[in-house]
């Protein structure tokens, strides 16, 4: 049974105010999610009961704090379900995943070779891509983003060619919520051996991740954004890859021989491991992923849908309130109607949660604009009154050029978040909107001549 | 929880948004296209993806007209607005002056120099948000490297 009232209890945090008096009403889930009190307990319980230095030490502490640490190799690798063929390595974050693979895996890479990623990545997902094709002279290509906010896998299609190497794209977009058929891609990318990367920042911490049944080589996602410590970056992949992959970083616990002349290379992961690891943040990583599999990842991606649902129906009736999300899309009829700029409520607009008989994603987060009042001065009100939203281009600049703005706000939820707190985050919408905008946007709808 | 917190009222955002800051942003100022461009220069806010675009007519030493375009929050639209109706008719060294007067403002140091306020003055309400005060430095920083004969500034 799915108890929000007795999961907030697991939050210290959800119980403070800000500003004062205004209770904290925290919808910048993609950003980060909160930490519940069992994981903050294991940071603290490692550095005062067993603080040591893994793998190398034969005493007491370190046997503790290697078992604790190797352990959540073994908790990773049971969530995304990874087989015993893949390996589990622990980085900073997602954005180091990612780097180390362009790095890596680029080393191979001949002059002409492309990679192909799609326009909704995060950056974390282009410039690593963009540094290796200055290094390598290879080829980034994109795959476009249709008007219902999803891939265009028809134009995946034929951009994937003998050429391709490697295809790296999100599972979920932290912008649209647009979750991609990786299965699908897959299959398109192994007609030509390319590898395959998924970054799962986004999917991981709200949904079910079949990691063995997606056909991808390599999944990279983040402890930050599921409960656990900062700090604590995940990628898995498949062994056999990895051995054949340059290391990224030299120094302790990558080595198994040292000389004068040469050194050898550990074993897989630790030969990705370089230097002395996150220990405590990984330790407490293991507790957040037990945490999220005791209530259950299927029932948190139910109650984060229907948390978007009911935001959504409330949201498309505010005027000119352009939404970015798979969710809730104009047909094409209603589209061309509608003047550039000029964005109307969405009466007409049917929620749609699924494409094909596939999920489409949209859910856990909200990614929308009003063409008068920038996404920062609605940012700040809404703040004003306890409610943290992002505002930005969300570490997607390309993507934001493509849906013609430079920034945009994205409400975003996690399992802690309830109906009463979107119905605060609704009324000081309208409220920050309402604050700036009432003459400006009724002289559009004139221009529009639809008022 | 509910409705009611709502209305609670929030100093701190009247003091931000003041009425003077929408006015500008409303109607903001140095929107008119310039004769001659002398001096110009690109700025971007990374944090948000603002961009903005500074033109400067000068002759004799004297910036005859201001332009700015580009888009951004009221913050920095409002700031921008504000750059170009009070430093058109003023000297390059002048601008240099305000430049200096309106950094000091933002970083909370004492001003080494007075400069007639104006407008400026509510501007200091952004203070109390510091993620905004780059929005607010924008135009400012935008100018500085427009004056340094500079292309494309961006501000960290």
């Amino acid at each position: 049974m799915f108890d929000v009232k007795k999961i907030r209890k697991d939050f210290k945090i959800l119980n403070r105010e800000v500003w004062d008096d205004k209770p904290l009403v925290y919808l910048d889930n993609a950003a980060t999610t909160q930490k519940p009190n069992c994981v903050i307990d294991s940071i603290v319980n490692y550095y005062e009961n067993y603080n040591a230095n893994i793998h190398r030490g034969v005493h007491k502490l370190a046997e503790e704090a290697t078992v604790a640490y190797e352990n959540v190799r073994e908790k990773v690798s049971r969530f995304i379900n990874a087989s015993d063929e893949d390996a589990v390595i622990f980085t900073r974050n997602a954005t180091e995943s990612m780097n180390l693979l362009a790095f890596c895996l680029g080393e191979s890479l001949k002059e002409g070779d492309e990679v192909i990623i799609s326009e909704m990545e995060h950056h974390a997902n282009i410039i690593p891509w963009y540094l290796l094709r200055d290094r390598k002279k290879i080829t980034v290509k994109f795959v476009p983003v249709t008007e219902k906010y999803e891939l265009d896998y028809e134009a995946l299609e034929k951009l994937i060619t003998n050429k391709t190497k490697i295809v790296s794209i999100t599972q979920k977009s932290n912008v649209l919520g647009t979750v991609n058929d990786i299965k699908k891609i897959s299959k398109l990318a192994k007609l030509v051996d390319a590898i395959v990367i998924v970054d799962a920042a986004q999917s991981v911490p709200h949904m079910k991740v079949d990691f063995s049944n997606l056909g991808a080589d390599f999944i990279v996602f983040s402890s930050h954004k599921m409960c656990g410590p900062t700090g604590v970056g995940v990628l898995v992949g498949k062994k056999e890859l990895f051995e054949k992959m340059p290391p990224y970083m030299g120094g302790g616990e990558m080595i198994r021989k040292v000389t004068f002349e040469d050194f050898t290379c550990n074993d897989v992961p630790w030969k990705f491991e370089a230097g002395t690891p996150n220990i405590a943040d990984v330790i407490a990583f293991g507790v957040a992923i037990d945490y999220l599999e005791k209530i259950g990842i299927e029932d948190i991606y139910e109650y984060e849908k229907e948390l978007t649902l009911y935001a959504l129906e409330k949201m498309k009736k505010f005027e000119f309130l352009k939404i970015y999300n798979p969710l809730l899309c104009h047909s094409r009829l209603d589209r061309e109607s509608i003047k550039p700029l000029v964005l109307d409520s969405h009466p007409q607009s049917q929620l749609r949660t699924s494409f094909h008989g596939n999920d489409i994603g949209g859910s856990g987060l909200i990614t929308f604009s009003n063409p008068v009042v920038h996404p920062h001065d609605i940012a700040t009100i809404v703040d004003q009154y306890g409610v943290a939203i992002r505002a930005g281009h969300h570490c997607a600049q390309p993507l934001m050029k493509k849906l013609g703005v430079s920034s945009t706000c994205r409400a975003s939820f996690y399992f802690y978040n309830t109906k009463e707190e979107i119905d605060i985050f609704i009324n000081v919408l309208k409220k920050a909107l309402e604050y700036f905008e009432i003459g400006a946007c009724k002289n559009l709808k004139q221009v529009s001549g639809k008022g | 929880m509910g409705t009611a917190m709502v209305d609670k009222s929030t100093p701190q955002l009247d003091e931000l948004y003041k009425e003077i800051i929408l006015e500008h942003y409303r109607h903001p100022c140095g929107r008119e296209p310039l004769e001659r461009v002398d001096l110009e220069a690109d700025g971007m806010n990374p944090l948000c993806g603002d961009e903005v675009k500074l033109g400067l007519q000068v002759k004799n030493n004297v910036i005859e007209k201001v332009h700015l375009e580009g888009h951004g929050c009221s913050i920095s639209t409002a700031s921008g607005s504000i750059l170009a109706d009070i430093l058109k008719g003023k000297t390059l060294e002048e601008a240099k002056k305000y430049l200096t007067y309106v950094k000091e403002t933002m970083h909370n140091k004492p001003h080494s120099i007075d400069v007639e306020e104006g407008d400026l003055e509510v501007l200091e309400g952004v203070k109390k948000f510091p993620v905004r005060i780059k929005c607010a430095l924008l135009p400012w920083t935008t100018l500085e490297e427009a004056m340094a004969g500079h292309k494309h500034v961006e501000i960290s």
